[in-house]
């Protein structure tokens, strides 16, 4: 195991060394500069490019933002009054959080109780309505979805504020946007799990024990259907983290998602790698987790479903 | 209908089909017989032939959506299993009837420790205590030769082997003491050793308990060593049925011969093949109108096609269906190899 994860912690960092150096560059091509302000004469302009180090040649500047990258340093904001960048991803960290765990919790409810109903009704209307539900919310992108809710929840039945972060009723709308993915696929991930779980002998023999139907589908059927709902995690981590950078922009929450955007419209080339540095940790985190599990639950279910 | 009081299940006329999409597919086409106390009843058959239909729906456990009674009756304790409704049923399976399943690889939730998974119906039908029915199962598994039982009872299924496994499903099928025990192919997915220890093992607990027996195989070999009675099934009828010396050593249908012909025998000459039975059942969402073995019968008569033939009854427990015994038909012998058996 130790050695499993030696290996692993080797690979994420040749990864991380690869997006970084990627996205160094591809930044760099950006067109524009974080310092197109008209209103700079072009001797202050050339003053700034001196002060970040931006006049040098950019394989120097390259090697130079390495260095300091390996020392845990992710440099300052070009745009935001020179900020450091660790902690303006910091500041913004919670709200885009709270928003991405509401948006698991809702997911993880609705898309278990539409799973659970669609699989305990199988081929009836309740099962092909939860499937349909769940098309749709893998295929609606969010772009589409977040002016849906902002029209129909928002302005329409004024339950809930359609824009900003200032409570909790806030949150609402951002985490239900981001939460459709996760729905549909909870939803299509344990109803094919429990139809699968349902048709194995030891279900029958659990019926056959003389168990009501809900003792055999709580004890036997979702204990067996939500193990390998692991499997999903790091995915659904990857969609939290591209989602919000659209969710929190229609939104305009101030998260992390809306401030990577706004660096990228302006240049501000160590915001946009410090937060593409951010983001792949935490993907490349999720992806070590989901592996681990496996390699925690695989084991038992190789053995238990060979044969002598 | 009154109970005969040695019987403690009449089943009769049992017809069971499935809706396919290629359409009703019977299963089980008039199916009866009676179960004793305290007997073991081997129904016999190839695959398909309705005999595992026949013991699941006796549990009521066939698939609710495709599953079509087309009649009969199943009477056990005064009452019809066929009509039971679901929580009555509950009340049946486990304590009065319980089951053995084929594939102890798959029998057994890997998620859950085998202690718990025999606790289960000890404290939901004798209503135990959780320490109680701990206790209970620790014994379960002694009796059933699982070796350091105390250990044993908190592991996952997967650190079983499969006859230990099977071990544990007889001790899960046995914890209520049942009337009934079905064992719907027990040995088959066991290796030929450990089948012994298992059959051994049922025998010995049918006799500890006091249980009947209904065994679904279609190994003619375990039934020699344990059936009281066989009931020979073929296309979703009984083709044949008696006592376990009557059928294997005076049987008196060419499909029985035919299964007969083929086992292989310790004593018999190596040189002399097996003899298989040619061709394959019928097509059971269209079965045929007369005795469904006619077209794989080298004694087919031009009457066997075209209407099932009525039982003929040799002695009191042994009849067969078969126009072989209609007085206007020729005088056949069984073939030499099963005569050998005689």
């Amino acid at each position: 195991m130790l050695r499993y994860v030696a290996r692993r912690t080797l690979y994420m960092l040749l990864a991380l060394f690869v997006i970084i150096s990627v996205t160094f560059f591809i930044s760099k091509a950006l067109p524009g500069t974080p310092f197109a302000d008209d209103k700079l004469t072009p001797q202050i302009r050339k003053q700034l490019y001196e002060k970040y180090g931006l006049d040098e040649p950019i394989l120097v500047q390259y090697e130079k933002y390495m260095l300091n990258v390996a020392q845990g340093d992710l440099g300052n904001s070009f745009y935001f009054e020179s900020r450091p960048v660790s902690q303006m991803i910091l500041q913004r960290l919670p709200v885009s959080m709270f928003i991405g765990v509401q948006a698991v919790i809702f997911g993880l409810v609705i898309g278990m109780v539409l799973g659970i109903v669609a699989a305990l009704r199988h081929n009836t209307l309740w099962d092909t309505l939860a499937v349909v539900v769940a098309v749709l919310g893998v295929s609606v992108p969010s772009f589409v979805l977040g002016p849906i809710l902002q029209y129909w929840l928002g302005l329409k039945l004024g339950w809930f504020p359609i824009a900003f972060f200032e409570s909790w009723i806030y949150s609402v709308l951002p985490s239900l946007a981001l939460s459709v993915f996760v729905i549909s696929t909870v939803a299509r991930f344990i109803r094919t799990e429990m139809l699968e779980v349902m048709g194995q002998d030891y279900i029958t023999l659990a019926k056959a024990k003389g168990l009501s139907g809900l003792a055999v589908i709580l004890k036997h059927v979702l204990r067996n259907a939500l193990i390998p709902l692991v499997t999903v995690m790091a995915p659904l981590t990857i969609y939290l983290i591209t989602g919000s950078l659209v969710v929190e922009q229609i939104f305009a929450v101030p998260g992390i998602g809306e401030q990577f955007v706004q660096s990228i419209v302006v240049n501000d080339y160590s915001m946009i790698l410090g937060t593409t540095i951010f983001f792949s940790v935490l993907f490349i985190l999720a992806l070590l987790i989901q592996d681990i599990m496996y390699g925690i639950i695989d084991p038992r279910i190789r053995i238990s479903g060979a044969k002598e | 209908m009154a109970m005969n009081n040695d019987n403690i299940l009449e089943v009769r006329d049992l017809r069971i089909s499935f809706g396919t999409y290629a359409g009703e597919v019977q299963a089980v086409r008039g199916v009866s017989f009676d179960l004793r106390r305290r007997e073991t009843l081997a129904i016999v058959g190839e695959s398909g032939s309705g005999k595992s239909v026949t013991a699941k729906s006796l549990m009521r456990l066939l698939p609710e959506a495709n599953t079509i009674f087309k009649g009969g009756e199943a009477i056990f304790d005064g009452r019809d299993l066929l009509k039971l409704s679901e929580k009555q049923m509950q009340r049946v399976r486990g304590p009065k009837i319980a089951m053995v399943f084929q594939d102890p690889m798959t029998s057994l939730d890997p998620t859950m420790k085998v202690g718990n998974q025999i606790s289960e119906s000890l404290r939901k039908h004798l209503g135990m205590s959780r320490a109680k029915a701990r206790e209970r199962s620790v014994e379960l598994l002694k009796l059933v030769g699982i070796p350091n039982a105390e250990e044993r009872v908190k592991q996952y299924p997967h650190q079983f082997s499969g006859g230990m496994r099977q071990r544990v499903v007889i001790a899960i099928a046995l914890a209520c003491e049942p009337q009934i025990l079905i064992a719907d192919e027990p040995t088959t997915a066991l290796d030929v050793t450990i089948q012994a220890q298992i059959l051994d093992l049922l025998r010995e607990l049918q006799e500890k308990i006091g249980t009947s027996v209904i065994l679904i195989t279609h190994d003619l070999g375990v039934v020699a060593s344990v059936a009281d009675r066989i009931a020979v099934m073929y296309a979703g009828k009984i083709v044949e049925m008696g006592t376990v010396r009557e059928t294997f050593y005076d049987p008196q249908m060419p499909y029985t011969w035919g299964l007969l012909a083929s086992i292989p025998l310790p004593t018999a000459d190596r040189s002399q093949d097996l003899i298989p039975i040619p061709g394959s059942p019928p097509d059971m969402s269209d079965p045929p109108k007369g005795c469904p073995f006619t077209a794989r019968c080298p004694y087919a008569m031009r009457v066997c096609p075209t209407e099932f033939p009525e039982y003929t009854t040799f002695s009191a427990e042994h009849k067969a269906a078969c126009w072989l015994h209609h007085p206007m038909a020729p005088n056949v012998e069984p073939p030499a190899r099963v005569g050998g058996t005689r």
